[in-house]
């Protein structure tokens, strides 16, 4: 039977640590209700790009551009990941790490060389421990990022792809589907697919004014659509990341009032027997006493 | 009169929306106005200023380039930075012309001079839209 001490010092050092996850779950919930709003706020600005592309590709003859078009014998494989700086978030990444690498091996399994685009310590980490090249990592990103992160990794990858150095640029994100679910997904960002445009090739978008004309639009146009993709994964991601770690802090609370239910119910019980066998002792002793 | 519905969107936030007698902005081939019943317009912006008249009173807001869609009687501006001309910071315009022109007089060999130089228009123009308030 352990003593009645240790008991003690377990009890609070659980409690400690009880106090610890509920700040952290705490902190978090806060933080994914800023994520949540910035997602709101950026949801107007979205939408209206995808409008954009869709009335401009309408035209695609005149605005062919090297974005749009896909290589003929691709060879190289860019996949983004974003993951989070910090862990203490459940399966989060572990999810995001394993979802990339299979789409890897299925790129791999095409004839593809696949190179690695990191953001978040956690994935660079990962990655490194394969045989996969990580051609450019961005670490304590995720605390506070805003568009310009998502215009420097858009322009890395336009540019790669421009120069052939790149034929298939993957992200890789974990999408925001609500508080209790976040989904692993890939999103393949080049070349720029407008699969949606084929149907909307009607006559009110035909008679639209273009300024410059829609090629030099388009060019103007579509590196700005890959970054506000990515921004969105971004975005995405930072309230997924908030969401799991608040589930895990959670639970890790929960166990932790259960822990320390157990721990006092044992010590409580330690008490009693304690007790109990300090009475036999006298009754015992009062007893031998009596009878001499 | 019809008027127009002039939003303009960042990334990070809705910085307009409201109903004006005519929109003023720089266009990539040059300026244009829009008024009421506009044809449908599409256009890539340069870095700079916009203007609106709104009951006879004309304002201004600055807009990072970006572009700028017309239809139906809306004016859509999508910018990666906008500002009103009541919000912007001049202090930091300011600090930011004098880091960019320090930068463009004496290039180190790492300066990166396009982003400097683009930094110093975005710096004037917002300097320039301020002075409008």
């Amino acid at each position: 039977m352990p003593s009645l001490k240790d008991v003690k010092l377990q009890i609070s050092g659980v409690g400690k640590t009880k106090q610890i996850t509920r700040a952290m779950g705490m902190v978090a919930s806060a933080k994914l209700r800023g994520a949540q709003n910035r997602i709101e706020r950026f949801r107007p600005y979205a939408e209206k790009f995808n409008e954009m592309l869709d009335s401009l590709s309408g035209r695609t003859e005149e605005a062919a551009h090297p974005l749009l078009q896909a290589h003929g014998q691709p060879k190289t494989a860019v996949i983004l990941l974003l993951t989070s700086d910090r862990g203490l978030c459940g399966g989060f990444n572990i999810n995001l790490i394993s979802a990339a690498l299979s789409l890897a091996k299925s790129r791999e399994e095409a004839g593809l060389s696949v190179r690695f685009i990191c953001v978040g310590k956690k994935g660079r980490d990962a990655i490194r421990k394969t045989p996969y090249e990580i051609m450019e990592s961005y670490g304590d990103v995720m605390g506070s990022f805003d568009f310009t992160l998502a215009a420097r990794l858009g322009g890395k990858v336009s540019q790669l792809y421009a120069g052939c150095d790149a034929d298939e640029v993957y992200l890789v994100y974990s999408e925001f589907a609500s508080m209790t679910r976040q989904v692993p997904s890939t999103m393949a960002i080049l070349p720029v697919t407008a699969a949606a445009s084929e149907k909307k090739q009607d006559g009110a978008s035909a008679e639209c004014l273009y300024e410059p004309e829609a090629g030099a639009l388009m060019a103007e146009f579509l590196p700005r659509y890959v970054n506000v993709q990515i921004y969105r994964g971004l975005l995405d991601n930072a309230a997924s990341e908030h969401a799991a770690r608040m589930a895990s802090m959670d639970n890790a609370t929960r166990n932790c009032d259960e822990l320390i239910n157990t721990l006092t119910l044992l010590y409580n019980k330690t008490r009693q027997a304690t007790i109990t066998n300090e009475l036999i002792d006298i009754v015992g002793g009062a007893n031998a006493q009596q009878s001499q | 009169m019809a008027t127009l519905r002039l939003d303009i969107v960042t990334p990070d936030r809705v910085v307009l929306g409201a109903d004006v007698d005519y929109v003023g902005a720089a266009g990539v081939d040059g300026q244009f106005g829009v008024l009421p019943d506009h044809s449908p317009l599409l256009s890539a912006l340069k870095i700079g200023d916009l203007y609106y008249r709104q009951g006879g009173e004309v304002k201004w807001a600055f807009v990072s380039g970006g572009f700028a869609e017309v239809s139906e009687n809306k004016v859509t501006v999508l910018a990666e930075a906008a500002e009103l001309a009541a919000d912007i910071d001049v202090d930091r315009a300011e600090q930011a012309k004098a880091r960019a022109e320090k930068r463009l007089k004496a290039p180190e060999p790492d300066t990166d001079t396009a982003r400097a130089e683009l930094a110093l228009t975005r710096a004037i123009a917002r300097l320039r839209v301020a002075a409008h308030r």
